[in-house]
């Protein structure tokens, strides 16, 4: 495999992005924020793998990335994302979202525009102040959607002070991650299993369609949607459960994949290459799913790894019970996703892989022990 | 008690009048603190005194940026060499050294960006810290060497002296370089000769017969006087018999007692024996401090070193340390090496546990380290399962994703009491929130039945007071969680009643109502409700209930009205009643006008 480079930052890692290249850029991700959790001060970093003018006896870069800039973030980074090159969006455990500037010149970063009561819980016992944690956020510009703890949903627009649009009690349940299907339309996740898609053009607070699991309503948490075809999403649960939808057809998930041991916190399709998907988990694992056509011998449905499979087997030998099993609601229409491939891409077992992000041929991750993962062959 | 080991250290409270009293109270890992108004003499004074509550701590190591790598990373190698598989012999020794070697590595790491941090420092108090740290940390790696040489590897005599030297040369490396430049014109060759390979193919009696051999012939050439014309030859001719004169006049480029005695072992003993090393340590120590200074802390632990007296060193370091993390995995790898023998403190537990308890709890003490802690605790086979139940209830769970981290702990090691308290906890924070679905989450997380009960009866409570339901995105998609709780799966069910009154699928909506009286889940003061639910039904120009299910209804509505006390105030009681009569007489005309439709319904012929 790749190199992988790891790197302890003290302090534990809830978020990490790529910023994104400009397009027609050739040269893969340089550079990549992260979001810290759980510390007295927590700090937003910008971060720079490039070619920092250091090149090993193999003429292969220096592995190790640099720390650029940093800014002090108010409460748990929950959530963060990508604006646009310069601007970088954060969702706060005290319920406000920030939206960071960068600045190339002294390399700085500065709040360019802040909505501190985003969300907020407001109930009977609840003191009037009392704030909730914003769980999501996503952006396309100029729009950015927030989702929090309080099932509250809303949709700001950059330099507009106050939110274009709110639905309050979108969910009596923790709303946990939100993306966008085509343009005025979004998808969430929450604490009972259920998707539901949102409509901007409609008037009314209710979601235009949910969907939810058969059996028990357990909880998810992350959910990606296929770069190319606008209505395939996949999802991640709090049993370590991967399921593949089709929003277009019926409630229910096209597969359902057992796959980590604990909470999967974030599930990435490849933006370029949607025949792989990403998932890290707290169980301490980062797991690479291939479903590309070709690889010729494989034929059956019940796969479990491919050449990576000893070090599968290796580094997962003491969880017995991972299998990959595929139950299809109906029958997929494209065969290649019959067989997929499973690499983990750590190399030891670590506390839990809280996010991660893949562009291009890097991928980046980060841990609850304090350390980065940097891989910028990913494919090779 | 056991006399104290060294006087305990003052620290005083800035802006604490000293003339009052203070007040404190443990922690887990720090001190609160704050003034009284009360006067040592026992006068109390209404003057406002210090406003702060202040905390006291003794670790502040934990709080450090860059040793918090140290223990990131060490935690790593600690669960790592939990998890190896037991080999024996030769190789479990040298996966126990790779071990060591890791833990020092990380050390050395640390070393080196607190050096890098010392120079860049902005201001000289920082950097004096920094400086101080590195020191300690130096002294930490020093150590832990030694103890790998002669602990770990057990290095026999020959290859001893060997790693004696290395081990030298690595920390006091600058100093070498000039020693070198000393030594090394002369005869080079003649020693490396001798010390060919790690993996010595020659005995060591062969070792011992060319040393001796070679020491002669130096004693020879010194006696003959072959270097009287240079003084600086003869010196060196000396350093190389082991004289230890000769040595300690060069003392100045010896940085310290080891140095001195490893130089000596190197010229007198170098096939010195592990048992005897402490004789030559001893007396090292004595000649090079001299009769005027005394040996410091370190000192007294590398001779517990060379003395093979593993507790004295751990006791020691223990001592000299401000943070168990150094004790904790230095005594966790030497009880891997099976070295240490269950040596009984006074407390109960063995050494090794003791401290990897103390060390976790300081852990547990930091806001963000505490997720290492459960490791720690994880392999204490006697308390760390009760140390890890209490302290892990008392993290603070500021948002659900680090409450589900916590859950995920707990549930991963059976503690069922700590799931059900802490998920308890951020059911009712959720109720009180207004988020009902939350709670419900939670409760099912719990298999807490008699929380799901709660927020049922809080949706019901809602539904009598609107007329409608909430969250009904819940209630509809409740699925299997129905069961969890009796009225969990009343307000399902009621909800599925409303939902067949809206499609208009009367006859089943009817016999659903009937069997939620019957069935007994729903709860007596919701009967009411139920009842006058039925009312509509029955006013219904088509028969909806059988003669049967009405008889069935009547008969409810007996157990009702027959077991209704008579309590309360007397003007809420009357007003209430009145209300009560009357619905109780509307129901028992519909009742009996559709019993009456439905006997003769029933008695005439179908298809009428």
């Amino acid at each position: 495999m790749e190199e992988i480079y790891a790197k302890f930052v003290s302090q534990k890692i809830s978020k990490t992005r790529w910023r994104p290249v400009p397009s027609g850029s050739l040269q893969p991700a340089e550079t990549f924020a992260t979001g810290s959790w759980d510390n007295e001060e927590n700090r937003v970093l910008l971060w720079s793998t490039g070619d920092l003018g250091n090149l090993d006896s193999d003429g292969g870069f220096e592995g190790d990335h640099q720390l650029l800039c940093g800014i002090r973030h108010h409460g748990d980074v929950m959530d963060l994302q990508f604006f646009d090159q310069e601007r970088i969006v954060a969702a706060s455990s005290t319920g406000c979202v920030t939206v960071f500037l960068h600045h190339p010149n002294n390399q700085t970063l500065s709040v360019s525009q802040q909505w501190t009561t985003a969300h907020f819980h407001t109930g009977p016992g609840s003191p009037s102040c009392s704030t909730a944690p914003c769980t999501g956020v996503v952006c396309n510009s100029p729009e950015i959607v927030t989702v929090g703890e309080d099932g509250r949903i809303n949709l700001f627009r950059v330099d507009h002070k106050e939110a274009v649009r709110t639905i309050d009690n979108a969910d009596s349940s923790t709303l946990h991650a939100v993306t966008f299907l085509r343009t005025p339309e979004i998808l969430t996740v929450n604490s009972i299993g259920q998707l539901k898609i949102w409509d901007f053009r409609q008037q009314g607070n209710e979601p235009s369609q949910i969907l939810s699991l058969t059996g028990d309503r357990v909880p998810l948490h992350c959910v990606d949607r296929h770069p190319n075809q606008q209505h395939v999403v996949a999802t991640g649960g709090q049993d370590g459960m991967l399921s593949i939808w089709d929003v277009r057809q019926g409630t229910m998930p096209v597969s359902l994949l057992k796959a980590h041991e604990a909470e999967m916190w974030e599930v990435h399709f490849h933006p370029s290459n949607p025949d792989h998907l990403f998932t890290c988990s707290e169980d301490g694992s980062l797991w690479h799913w291939d479903a590309s056509t070709d690889v010729p011998e494989k034929s059956s449905l019940f796969h479990q790894g491919g050449r990576n499979s000893t070090f599968l087997s290796h580094s997962i030998s003491n969880q017995a019970n991972v299998h990959q099993s595929l139950i299809s609601s109906w029958l997929s229409t494209d065969p290649g996703r019959d067989r997929i491939e499973i690499t983990s891409l750590l190399p030891n077992r670590t506390l839990s892989v809280n996010s991660l992000d893949v562009l291009g041929p890097c991928l980046v991750c980060g841990t609850d022990s304090e350390a980065i993962y940097v891989t910028r062959q990913l494919f090779s | 008690m056991e006399e104290l080991d060294g006087e305990p250290i003052v620290t005083l409270i800035p802006g604490v009048d000293s003339k009052k009293q203070m007040c404190f109270d443990w922690g887990p890992g720090e001190l609160l603190v704050c003034e009284t108004s009360f006067h040592k003499k026992g006068k109390s004074e209404t003057v406002p005194g210090c406003p702060f509550i202040y905390i006291v701590r003794k670790d502040v190591d934990v709080y450090s940026h860059i040793l918090r790598k140290l223990f990131n990373e060490s935690h790593g190698i600690f669960v790592g060499l939990q998890r190896i598989e037991e080999l024996t012999g030769k190789s479990r020794k040298a996966q126990l050294v790779r071990v060591s070697k890791n833990y020092r590595s990380v050390i050395r790491a640390c070393m080196e960006e607190m050096h890098q941090a010392a120079i860049a420092a902005k201001d000289s108090t920082s950097s004096r810290q920094f400086s101080s740290q590195v020191s300690i940390l130096s002294a930490m790696e020093l150590i832990w060497n030694l103890c790998e040489i002669l602990f770990i590897e057990v290095a026999p005599a020959g290859p001893l002296l060997l790693l004696l030297l290395d081990w030298v040369r690595l920390h006091v490396c600058e100093v070498d370089s000039i020693l070198a430049d000393v030594l090394g014109s002369e005869n080079p060759s003649k020693h490396e000769s001798f010390w060919d390979s790690p993996g010595n193919t020659q005995t060591l009696t062969e070792l011992e017969l060319k040393w001796q051999h070679w020491h002669e012939e130096c004693e020879r050439h010194l006696q003959d006087g072959t270097f009287v014309s240079s003084p600086h030859l003869e010196s060196l001719c000396k350093i190389m018999l082991g004289d230890e004169a000769a040595l300690l006049e060069q003392k100045n480029l010896l940085s310290n007692w080891y140095h001195f005695l490893v130089t000596r072992l190197l010229y007198s003993h170098p096939t010195v024996k592990p048992i005897d090393l402490h004789f030559y340590a001893q007396s090292s120590l004595d000649l090079f401090l001299g009769a005027k200074s005394r040996p410091e802390p370190l000192d007294n632990i590398l001779m517990a070193a060379f003395e093979f007296d593993i507790h004295q060193v751990i006791k020691e370091c223990s001592i000299a340390f401000s943070n168990w993390w150094f004790v904790a995995h230095l005594t966790d790898l030497l009880d891997h090496c099976k070295l240490l023998q269950s040596h009984n403190l006074y407390f109960g537990s063995n050494m090794r546990e003791f401290l990897l308890l103390e060390y976790a709890s300081g852990l547990f003490s930091h806001h963000s380290l505490w997720q290492l802690g459960v490791d720690y605790f994880d392999y204490c086979p006697e308390l760390g399962r009760v140390s890890l139940e209490l302290h892990i209830e008392r993290i603070p769970l500021s948002t659900e994703q680090k409450a589900l981290k916590v859950l995920r702990i707990c549930e991963q090691r059976q503690m069922t009491e700590q799931v059900r308290s802490i998920c308890k906890i951020l059911a009712m924070k959720a109720v009180r929130n207004n988020r009902l679905g939350s709670a419900l989450s939670w409760s099912i997380r719990a298999k807490d039945a008699a929380f799901a009960t709660l927020v049922s009866d809080r949706f019901l409570m809602d539904y009598c007071e609107r007329g409608c339901f909430s969250d009904l995105d819940l209630i509809d998609n409740l699925g299997p969680a129905m069961m969890l709780s009796d009225r969990l799966t009343f307000l399902g069910k009621y909800r599925e009643f409303h939902r067949l009154y809206g499609d208009k699928r009367f006859v089943d909506a009817a016999s659903l109502l009937l069997s939620l009286m019957t069935s007994q889940i729903a709860p007596r003061s919701f009967w009411m409700t139920l009842l006058t639910d039925a009312l509509p039904l029955l006013e219904q120009k088509q028969v909806i209930f059988s003669a049967e299910q009405t008889y069935e209804l009547l008969r409810c509505l007996e157990d009702l009205t027959s077991g209704r006390p008579e309590q309360g105030e007397p003007d809420q009681q009357l007003q209430d009643d009145d209300i009560e009569a009357t619905k109780v007489e509307m129901l028992r005309l519909s009742l009996a006008r559709n019993l009456a439709r439905a006997i003769i319904k029933e008695g005439s012929l179908e298809g009428s």
